[in-house]
């Protein structure tokens, strides 16, 4: 199966810091890829140039090359725009607007043009079922999005993320902040949404790692040190350092 | 690769335009404001015009009178409305327990600055050169500038009081220091640079206020006898904003007033340069 | 347990008492505004002096004491002022927040300090020589000092406050709110319009407010372009606001008056829409905290 993206020789220097040390790796479409390692390692960064948010940085410089279905997202006149909405992305933290529980999930459509009443409320309803928390909201699309409570704020998150009609879902310690429940249902929710859309988390969590990703990549000092199916990776640690941070031994 | 559709293109141009016109409009506005008034106030500028007084026998225009009452109007102000202020923000942050007059307080505070200064001069008219039997004078433009400077005295210290670590206060109290000997010893100065910042800014205003001078403080552009209390107390006349209201509007000098102008905005750069020099310090 | 010493208690006497002296400042402006304003507005009537349409204070035999043309004037010339200088004032300050450069912000920002602390007098000499001719010439009118000359000095002077009251608001926008805009796809300036500046409304409205306090506060940049006749309000008449209507006549109205009280009656006026302002402010920025 041909990778929907493709990492080649990536490196990423802050200012003139080293934060990715050359990545090759390919990321298989409609699959849940885990990224691990201790903190600091480049994971969240390397998740982060996958729809550019790294841009926003000032100092960051970026060599290699980023092949989404085969194109280079790096490559001069590239539209960033057009790419994060292909590549969504749901951060460690909830991050509602302060608007409406409607508004947050329409506003990606209306950016990208959509006006027509009818068919936003259908992508709003559409998007908060797939994300699974319709039926809590239903009843009050029109209050704060503010007023939710932090797991049903990061559903709504990835339900805002969905309603622009992603590709890829890049979720960045999606549940870190969140009680075990809700992790647990956000859990649920990704393993659903792996039908329709190629998932690629970071994640603090290694049974969560085990439990949701079909393979695992694990991360250190800005390299990966190996990347391989989930079963394999957590049973049979090819590499030493692996195996002595599966089995906490450091990190 | 889809590009921005063109809709979203020319929304992203109108409001790139709307930015860059809005700024360039205002520093646009500024330059030519400073330009034209430079422009036609610094030929004017020399030596006897800083350094004497308006002379009818040869014609020549001299603000030395405007300066120094501005200066004493500074002072006279500054001399009273620090302590009440620095008082009034010290019992706000260390003292007042009441939360309700704590409250009632910073309420005041509020309105007062927000009160317009044509107000103060109406109240100023009255209570400082009527009933109070002050007449116009200096004195009686300085009192009413107390009372419109307060707000600002108050908020800039109380903000850098609250920045004074509370482990400093615990530490002076902790060796015993009773609490008047702690303010003086370890708050006021930790905070000093905020009070100064909130001098500098009262001077800003004290210098750029008209209405409140105009009608409580004189209109004279002659030189004022400072040598005794007692002249101190009866001088009356014009600050530097007034004797230009004055030159523009009732004597028709406008070369004069626009060298008055070049004055006030090189008074004006230094006190905003002597803020943010303190301020920077500060943080 | 040692006894409190006589000096901690005469300071914090004296202290409670600097703290008083606000409250008793602003207890001396009202009822002073009060007591000296009353006595005009209850001789003339206060259907009269509110609605009328006449303000002829001098007239020898029949003088007359209508401020409604002051308050017309004051709030089409307030509102003018905000129409024009919000948008630009708004615009600068999201340019400044989220889109300059650091060292384009670094000239820009103590330009607009500088703009703020111009003392008005010389707003209005560069108005009264540079603008009200220009009006003059342009319009094809009689005289430029108008309303229209007002209305462009004082959207000047609100710019500075609107800006950085806006800008901090703007700055003040939590990094999430932008970085899950921009991850959906939105651009930059979608962004500061969409997520940014919806987000710090509270603080951009505050902004607003305290440019009408400015503006209608205003006295002596616009005495010397609005011309000040009573006239009622017309963007290219003479035109006289509350504060100018104080101002033109309060050097010579002799004390004990009808004139004088007048005055002092409008000045209750002026006082009345600063403390509604006030309180607008204060539900203002009460929405931000709840929100």
């Amino acid at each position: 199966m041909a990778p929907i993206i493709r990492a080649e020789r990536l490196e990423l220097y802050y200012g003139t810091h080293p934060a990715l040390r050359g990545i090759t790796m390919d990321l298989p479409a409609n699959q849940i890829t885990a990224l691990i390692g201790p903190s600091g390692c480049g994971k969240s960064t390397f998740l982060r140039t996958l729809d550019r948010m790294n841009d926003l940085v000032p100092t960051v410089s970026i060599r290699g090359r980023v092949l989404y279905r085969g194109e280079d997202i790096y490559a001069p006149g590239r539209d960033v725009t057009a790419l994060r909405k292909q590549i969504g992305m749901v951060f460690q933290k909830a991050n509602p607007f302060p608007m409406s529980i409607y508004d947050n999930v329409a506003y990606g459509p209306r950016t990208h043009g959509i006006r027509d009443r009818g068919r936003l409320d259908a992508i709003v309803e559409e998007s908060l079922r797939g994300a699974a928390i319709w039926d809590e909201v239903r009843d009050r699309l029109k209050k704060s999005a503010l007023g939710l409570s932090g797991g049903q704020q990061q559903r709504l998150c990835i339900a805002r993320a969905l309603a622009v009609e992603p590709d890829v879902l890049l979720m960045d310690e999606a549940t870190s902040a969140l009680d075990p429940i809700s992790a647990a249902r956000i859990e649920e929710l990704i393993l659903e949404l792996k039908q329709r859309y190629t998932i690629i988390m970071v994640t603090h969590n290694l049974q969560q790692a085990a439990r949701v990703s079909d393979r695992t990549a694990f991360f250190l000092l800005g390299e990966v040190i190996e990347y391989g199916p989930t079963g394999q990776l957590f049973s049979m640690p090819r590499d030493k350092r692996t195996e002595e941070y599966i089995t906490g031994r450091f990190g | 690769m889809s590009r921005l559709s063109p809709r979203r293109r020319a929304y992203d141009m109108a409001v790139r335009a709307l930015l860059y016109g809005s700024t360039l409009l205002t520093c646009g506005l500024l330059l030519a404001l400073i330009g034209y008034i430079l422009y036609r106030g610094v030929p004017g500028i020399s030596w006897a015009f800083l350094t004497t007084a308006d002379s009818v026998l040869q014609g020549t225009v001299g603000i030395l009178p405007s300066i120094r009452n501005t200066i004493y109007v500074i002072l006279a102000s500054l001399a009273l409305v620090l302590p009440l202020g620095v008082g009034a923000a010290v019992y706000l942050t260390e003292y007042a327990r009441n939360r309700r007059l704590v409250g009632a307080i910073e309420f005041a505070t509020e309105i007062l600055a927000g009160i317009p200064s044509i107000l103060y001069a109406l109240v100023g008219a009255v209570v400082f050169c009527q009933v109070l039997g002050l007449g116009k004078t200096l004195l009686a433009g300085s009192l009413t500038l107390v009372i419109m400077t307060l707000p600002t005295i108050i908020r800039t210290t109380q903000v850098s009081l609250r920045t004074v670590p509370q482990s400093y206060r615990e530490g002076a109290l902790g060796l015993g220091s009773g609490k008047w000997h702690m303010i003086r010893t370890v708050v006021l100065p930790g905070s000093l640079s905020g009070i100064v910042t909130g001098c500098i800014l009262a001077v800003g205003r004290i210098v750029g206020e008209s209405a409140v001078l105009l009608y409580t403080a004189g209109l004279s552009t002659m030189m004022q006898d400072f040598s005794t209390i007692e002249a101190l107390m009866r001088s009356s006349g014009a600050t530097l904003t007034v004797a230009l209201y004055v030159y523009a509007k009732e004597r028709a000098d406008l070369a004069a007033a626009f060298s008055v102008a070049t004055v006030l905005l090189a008074l004006t750069a230094l006190i905003n340069l002597a803020a943010g020099l303190v301020g920077r310090k500060h943080s | 347990m040692r006894r409190r010493r006589p000096v901690e208690t005469v300071m914090s006497a004296v202290f409670l008492l600097c703290g008083l002296v606000a409250v008793a400042f602003v207890l001396l402006i009202t009822v002073y505004l009060v007591l000296s304003g009353l006595p005009a507005i209850r001789q003339v009537g206060l259907r009269e002096f509110l609605f009328g349409t006449t303000w002829a204070s001098t007239h020898a035999t029949q003088p007359q004491f209508g401020i409604l043309p002051l308050i017309l004037t004051s709030i089409y010339g307030t509102a003018g002022a905000i129409v024009l200088g919000v948008p630009v004032g708004f615009f600068t300050a999201v340019y400044l927040a989220k889109a300059a450069p650091a060292p384009v912000a670094a000239v820009v920002r103590p330009a607009v300090q500088l703009l703020a602390g111009i003392p008005s007098v010389v707003y209005g000499l560069v108005g009264m020589t540079v603008l009200v001719p220009w009006v003059q010439r342009t319009f094809r009118l009689s005289a430029g000092d108008s309303l229209f000359a007002s209305i462009i000095v004082l959207a000047v002077m609100i710019l500075p406050s609107v800006i950085s009251v806006s800008e901090n608001a703007l700055r003040a926008v939590p990094k999430e709110f932008e970085e899950a805009s921009l991850a959906l796809g939105a651009t930059r300036l979608e962004t500061y319009l969409r997520v940014s500046a919806p987000a710090a409304r509270s603080g951009i409205a505050t902004a607003v407010v305290l440019g009408v306090g400015r503006a209608i506060g205003e006295a002596m940049a616009i005495l010397m372009v609005a011309g000040n006749a009573a006239n009622m309000p017309s963007l290219f008449e003479s035109v006289r606001f509350l504060t100018t209507g104080i101002a033109i006549e309060l050097n010579y109205a002799a004390v004990g008056s009808l004139q004088r009280m007048a005055l002092y009656s409008i000045g209750l006026v002026l006082f009345l829409f600063i403390l509604l302002l006030n309180a607008l402010l204060g539900l203002v920025l009460r929405e931000g905290v709840d929100r």
